[in-house]
């Protein structure tokens, strides 16, 4: 698992893409943290964390794109399934790579909440709450973005597919409102967002927690089997 | 699948190391590997032949644990690839038709991450992957990325790769592919000695490849046996009589009548008239005489020149020609 792991973090910053997805996510973070904070002398951070939720629809698929699916189209999958290590430790592996450089970019974007500090502002539970909640929602969004990457050997589909996915479950709240009774239920279940507006009102209770932790865990498991049963049935 | 309650005796002795029972693999309707069976004993080269297509690849992939069989079991070191994967994978190198490297990792990056993914000794891993580096010879190009490197350079770290974490078993898809001639006997050399210390399984289309480092061959087609041998058992099941090709000057009839005099000959006729007095003659004379000598004497004594003489032995290419072709045949 930990073979896997350096590699695909050193791989990351070996290609332009962890660069890239940084100074983008860093860029657009600025211009809100000016306008809704330094321009507007509002104190409070953790409502522009809610928003970085949602940039994170368009940056977690980029993020996880190639993790599996660059495996398989040039090969390397062999050498991989052909080895001792176990197919979980990999996928986790690639998995915790890329919950890295998220984290990376998490750490980064608390030089605000510092900058809010120094200009006399405080620390409060609520910013902490939401924090949680996006590194949550991160781990989350990866899993879904590492399980798109496992189900194509073309980064451009799984690029496609993750986003797409990750932008349903955004909106899925509403979807599941309209549809109502036990299908509603259903995909409210997918719904990552109504989590985590508690996280953002400062709320901060375990069911939640548990929920994106298991939501993750499965995300994981299916990719997991996925790629067991490809085994299978290919050439 | 059906391993039945054996699974658990275990080939000790380290004699056979890989054994192969009714492997079938289906894909839906179509059969890519049909009931195959053959075994790799300790220290053996085996060379597994086929056209393009005919499951070479297939099967690996199953030894290897890549992709599961449809029935049949594979067994390395006594480990049903099955019940005791890791135990199997530890055991094997594997070099697949594609070598597989990461394109953005330099040489000594790669082998570093093989040999943490093979979980080699950390203290060990550093001597070991320099010592894999001068044997196939890349340590010139250790710091360089693996995406600059030619193909021949690629295939080589591929090998490297299978070479790490020192396993008994050591399959090889087509290992020589996309090499230059000079590259391809350094590699050929190079399976040769390894093949001292490891069991290899070796494929190939190219026979003389397999010919000149496999000491026994197994021939696939249409994912079946279609022969299991020595490469010269090969070569001479198949010849029942040795046959030459002999250019005389001389006239025909009498030149006939003295080759078909020789004890030994069992046929001889015209193949080919190059100009009246110089004839191209088919020979062909039991498998344990050989009637060269006798020839060159009676052709002496009659005055009529020996241009050219050649033995026409089957090649491994010949049978392997015939084989594939008969079983059209058939079919």
């Amino acid at each position: 698992m930990w073979a896997v792991y350096r590699k695909e973090l050193r791989s990351y910053f070996y290609s332009p893409i962890a660069y890239v997805l940084i100074g983008l996510f860093i860029l657009l973070t600025s211009i809100f943290f000016f306008l809704g904070n330094l321009a507007s002398r509002v104190a409070d951070f953790s409502g522009i964390v809610g928003t970085m939720g949602f940039i994170l629809v368009f940056i977690i698929p980029v993020l996880t794109m190639r993790i599996l699916a660059e495996d398989r189209k040039n090969g390397t999958e062999v050498l991989l399934l052909t080895s001792p290590s176990r197919l979980s430790g990999i996928v986790i592996g690639k998995f915790l790579a890329a919950f890295t450089v998220f984290l990376i970019l998490t750490v980064l974007t608390f030089v605000y909440p510092v900058i809010i500090v120094l200009l006399g502002g405080k620390i409060t539970a609520q910013l902490v709450g939401s924090y949680i909640g996006f590194i949550l929602l991160g781990a989350s969004f990866i899993s879904v973005g590492v399980f798109a990457s496992s189900i194509t050997e073309n980064q451009v589909v799984a690029v496609i597919v993750g986003f797409v996915s990750l932008l349903v479950m955004w909106i899925i709240d509403s979807l599941a409102g309209f549809i109502g009774g036990f299908a509603g239920k259903v995909l409210s279940w997918f719904s990552l967002l109504s989590r985590y507006e508690d996280f953002n009102k400062g709320i901060l209770s375990l069911s939640p927690i548990v929920y994106y932790i298991s939501f993750t865990a499965v995300f994981i498991f299916i990719t997991i089997q996925m790629i067991e049963k490809r085994r299978w049935s290919q050439g | 699948m059906g391993q039945g309650a054996f699974g658990f005796i275990k080939t000790t002795g380290g004699k056979r190391m890989i054994e192969i029972q009714n492997l079938t693999k289906r894909y839906g309707q179509i059969k890519a590997v049909t009931n195959l069976n053959f075994s790799v004993e300790k220290g053996e080269i085996l060379g597994f032949l086929g056209p393009n297509g005919a499951g070479k690849s297939t099967t690996m992939n199953i030894i290897t644990g890549y992709i599961p069989s449809t029935e049949g079991t594979v067994k390395v070191c006594g480990y049903d690839i099955m019940e005791e994967p890791q135990e199997v994978k530890k055991r094997i190198g594997y070099l697949p038709e594609q070598p597989p490297v990461y394109m953005d990792l330099t040489v000594n990056e790669y082998l570093d991450f093989v040999a943490d993914l093979k979980m080699v000794d950390k203290k060990k891993k550093r001597a070991q992957i320099s010592e894999i580096m001068d044997l196939v010879k890349i340590g010139d190009h250790k710091n360089r990325l693996i995406k600059n490197l030619s193909k021949g350079y690629k295939q080589r770290v591929g090998l490297a790769q299978a070479l790490v974490g020192n396993p008994e078993v050591l399959i090889l898809d087509e290992p020589t592919v996309g090499l230059d001639p000079k590259q391809i006997i350094e590699i050929r050399r190079l399976i040769k000695a390894l093949g001292r210390e490891h069991t290899i399984i070796l494929s190939s289309h190219i026979l003389p490849e397999v010919s000149a480092v496999c000491e026994r061959v197994v021939i696939i087609n249409k994912g079946e046996i279609a022969a299991v041998d020595t490469p010269e058992n090969l070569s001479r099941g198949f010849n029942s009589a040795s046959k030459l090709s002999a250019t005389i000057a001389g006239p025909k009839s009498s030149v006939l009548s003295a080759i078909r005099e020789i004890y030994g000959v069992k046929y001889a006729d015209v193949n080919m008239e190059k100009d009246k007095e110089t004839i191209n003659y088919i020979i062909e004379s039991d498998k344990e005489i050989d009637i060269r000598k006798p020839l060159f004497f009676a052709m002496a004594r009659l005055g009529y020149p020996i241009i050219e003489l050649k033995s026409m032995d089957m090649t491994l290419e010949d049978i392997f020609l015939h084989i594939v072709t008969q079983e059209k045949e058939v079919m």
